[in-house]
């Protein structure tokens, strides 16, 4: 059988070219790789290469030919025994091959994008989703069903700078595949202080200062973890992260679904996250929203010590990339921390701080403890608040926040970042979806201000959320 | 299908340490990397392959040789530009075509694409879409075989535009100062799309660019499959030996444009004529075998049919094998803790 040459496509948008020249002419000899050919769009001018060697046996399409359609047969190739009595029988075929191509209309059809085939994926992936979506209505958020938290007995007072670095060395002292790596985090015992006494411990291999190289080490202990290794990666603050987002999101959330999930990547990105005190405007954002808004990361934001303890290990047990982002003025503060080696929270479940009727109060890190502040002040006047400390931001734990508003029928939500796709305009969304007809109010937001972290100490406080915020926005929702 | 070519047995080649059945080997690997590329050119022209579809012809002789130096248990990390690579780790060509179809039987059960393939089986560790970004991962795996004393390297490939990328220095610094077992093979095919070096290098020699972290580098012919390999020896003891990482420069050239969108304006014809008539790293090593009297015409031609009948068995398979079943759109996102 003569070899078939077709029309090529140089992208997956095209339907059609003009073949602009042949390069050979019936009788040549032809090898894989020559270039038989010149063909034309509107947006480029392309080589066609012979697929096979052979002779050229026949050209069915005229140079200059015009909206010659892609998947039509231009030419054949007789291969070494044949001569051109094997045409005979392909004649009456030289017409479109149909199979191919209007398959290939229809896709090309429904995105009008160029060229470039990973912004036209894009649109079709989308809209596929979204209708399997609504099958199986958000599967991920509403799955963590809230069990009951283990009791304990006995329990010690520690700062979330302590539990946090216990936290590490239990998890070291069981696995050694846990190493801890970043800025400053052996000799100089951590920048905040938090990786104390681990190198003492666990010596030089396992707690690694890095130069200051935020996106090469985040690369590097990625692909560690690829190899099954669990590195703790310590940023000195999220604000650095940004060199390195590249790696945690491309690399380190993406990676196990385009491998078909051959392979996991068990790492924490931890560190002090939102503003601290003074630090100005590169030293003070919040990124919760900007890593809860990908698939493939779970986002951990702890408040208490308790909190920061049975979670960070929780995190580092975890197969899957965890960001865990920290508050640096958390650190010094005291909690009381269940005595127990084995004290673990699960990962996607909200605690509820705070006991409340008349209005629901969703907050997380450090406007947790603004949240109780703002709680008793509101008693005061005869509100009672409930305080949920979401603890993890992704997966979100719908349940507790769901079931909450369909008692008290209000909701405030609060965090340090923007209010512009921030976290709580995801869970305005989310209530809106699973509990429209429970809300007597609208939901409101406390948010950071929507401008960079000023320096001056007046207008920092007022770029930050304060109890009074959250005081009169839940007043504001009860109508009072 | 497996016809033995016709060839004397056992003659070596003491001038550049391969023997015959080395030279047959690399010849089937690269005229099976090329055969596969054209294919998978011709499927994309039919609309069967979508996005984006980098081609490794001209550039065979790099990733053969280097392979030739290593051992299975060392690990391979590379960009965009990876179907040469898989097919060199001895990954299926049937299933990385079907990848490339986005077909349930691809490597990545269709979810990777060109770009994104990986085979922990072969230590083969991507397939990465973003330029550069392979090096520090690379250097990663190379840190987790020296945190667990294991004695393997990792190959990790980046192209001569990566080198202009940051986080690639950030990577020598590490692997130097950490001494990690890795090699950094540039593959210099003298055009980062469509910049050639002299307009985005401000030196042209890359083997350097480790030379203020004090990693050696050198520059190889990488249309010398033979050169390659012997650069790639030298370069694996070093790290075996603990030495840290290594640099090679293989200059090589690719025939097609950047991707299949890509009709390769910014060079001239003669450049590429003159690379394919001299400097083809299979008709080097197919000279080699005759000359050698290692194997006659009609053994090559043997050959051929062989790699021809695997690569077609390859493109049926991508094209028969279903499309992913729609629950795969929500599998392996996350592991179940």
């Amino acid at each position: 059988m003569p070899i078939e040459v077709l029309m090529p496509a140089l992208s997956p948008t095209m339907t059609e070219g003009t073949l602009a020249k042949w390069n050979v002419k019936e009788g040549d000899t032809v090898a894989s790789g020559d270039v038989i050919a010149e063909i034309e769009t509107d947006k480029a001018t392309m080589e066609v290469e012979a697929v096979d060697e052979g002779t050229i046996g026949k050209l069915v399409v005229d140079a200059g030919t015009e909206n010659v359609a892609v998947n039509q047969v231009i030419a054949y190739i007789l291969e070494e025994d044949e001569d051109a009595s094997a045409l005979d029988n392909v004649s009456a075929s030289s017409a479109p091959k149909a199979e191919a191509a209007p398959a290939k209309e229809e896709e090309a059809s429904s995105d009008e994008a160029p060229a470039a085939a990973s912004s036209s994926a894009a649109p079709v992936s989308a809209s596929g989703a979204i209708e399997r979506s609504e099958a199986e209505p958000r599967a991920m958020s509403v799955m963590n069903s809230t069990q009951d938290e283990k009791t304990y007995t006995s329990f010690k007072t520690q700062t979330v700078r302590e539990a946090l670095r216990d936290a590490m060395a239990e998890e070291m002292r069981t696995d050694e595949n846990v190493f801890v790596m970043g800025e400053e985090v052996a000799q100089y015992q951590g920048a905040y202080k938090v990786t104390q006494g681990l190198l003492d411990e666990f010596g030089d291999k396992r707690v690694i200062d890095t130069p200051i190289t935020e996106h090469g080490f985040t690369g590097l202990a990625t692909g560690s973890a690829f190899m099954g290794l669990k590195p703790v990666l310590e940023f000195m603050t999220f604000n650095f992260a940004m060199q390195a987002i590249d790696q945690i999101i491309n690399s380190a959330a993406k990676t196990l679904y385009m491998s078909g999930g051959q392979l996991g990547c068990p790492i924490v990105f931890r560190g002090p996250n939102g503003a601290a005190s003074r630090v100005g405007a590169q030293h003070s954002q919040c990124y919760a929203s900007w890593y809860a808004h990908c698939p493939g990361l779970k986002v951990v934001a702890p408040w208490s010590a308790a909190d920061a303890k049975g979670l960070l290990k929780a995190a580092i047990r975890d197969p899957n990339p965890i960001v865990f982002l920290e508050n640096e003025i958390m650190y010094g503060q005291s909690f009381e921390v269940p005595d127990d080696d084995d004290f673990v929270l699960p990962i996607g479940q909200a605690k509820i701080e705070r006991e409340g009727t008349d209005v629901t109060i969703v907050a997380f890190s450090i406007m947790v403890g603004k949240a109780l502040k703002a709680a008793e002040q509101l008693a005061e006047q005869g509100i009672s608040a409930e305080v949920i400390n979401l603890r993890t931001i992704r997966p979100l734990d719908v349940n507790t926040i769901v079931r909450s508003v369909m008692k008290t029928n209000r909701l405030v939500t609060v965090e340090e970042g923007w209010h512009f796709s921030g976290i709580g305009a995801e869970i305005a969304s989310v209530v809106m979806e699973h509990a429209f007809d429970y809300l007597d109010a609208p939901v409101a937001r406390v948010t950071g201000e929507d401008v960079p972290m000023p320096y001056a100490a007046n207008l920092e406080a007022l770029a930050l959320p304060q109890d009074s915020h959250i005081v009169a926005a839940a007043k504001a929702v009860c109508y009072r | 299908m497996a016809t033995t070519p016709k060839r004397k047995r056992g003659t070596t080649r003491a001038d550049n340490q391969a023997s015959s059945d080395d030279l047959l080997k690399y010849y089937r690997e690269m005229l099976l990397i090329r055969r596969f590329e054209e294919k998978a050119g011709q499927l994309y022209g039919m609309g069967l392959i979508g996005g984006f579809c980098h081609l490794y012809i001209g550039q065979e002789a790099v990733v053969v040789g280097m392979q030739a130096a290593a051992s299975d248990e060392d690990g391979v990390i590379t960009s965009y530009r990876d179907h040469g690579h898989m097919l060199a780790t001895g990954m299926d060509a049937a299933g990385v075509m079907a990848e490339l179809t986005g077909r349930e039987g691809g490597y990545s059960r269709g979810k990777g694409g060109s770009m994104h393939m990986f085979s922990k089986e072969k230590n083969f560790y991507g397939g990465h879409g973003i330029v550069g970004a392979q090096v520090p991962l690379g250097t990663g795996i190379a840190f987790s075989y020296k945190y667990r004393g294991e004695n393997r390297v990792c190959m990790t490939y980046l192209g001569d535009g990566a080198v202009n990328q940051g986080q690639v220095y950030e990577a020598f610094n590490m692997a130097a100062l950490w001494q990690l077992p890795v090699i950094y093979c540039i593959e210099n095919n003298q055009y980062a799309m469509g910049t050639s070096t002299q307009r985005h290098s401000s030196s042209p020699d890359l083997y350097e660019r480790g030379k203020a972290y004090g990693i050696p580098g050198e520059q190889v012919d990488g249309m010398d499959v033979l050169a390659v390999k012997a650069a790639g020896e030298r370069a694996v003891a070093h790290c075996r030996e603990g030495k840290g990482p290594y640099i090679l420069e293989l200059k090589t050239y690719r025939y097609r444009g950047h991707s299949m969108s890509d009709p390769a304006k910014y060079r001239t014809k003669d450049e590429l004529d003159k690379m394919r008539k001299e400097h083809d790293p299979i008709d080097m090593v197919k000279k080699l075998l005759i000359d050698g009297n290692i194997v006659d015409e009609a053994g090559l031609k043997d050959i051929d049919k062989e790699v021809k009948a695997e690569v077609a068995k390859a493109a049926e398979f991508a094209q028969n094998s279903p499309e992913p079943d729609v629950s795969e759109l929500f599998t392996d996102i996350l592991i179940d803790a």
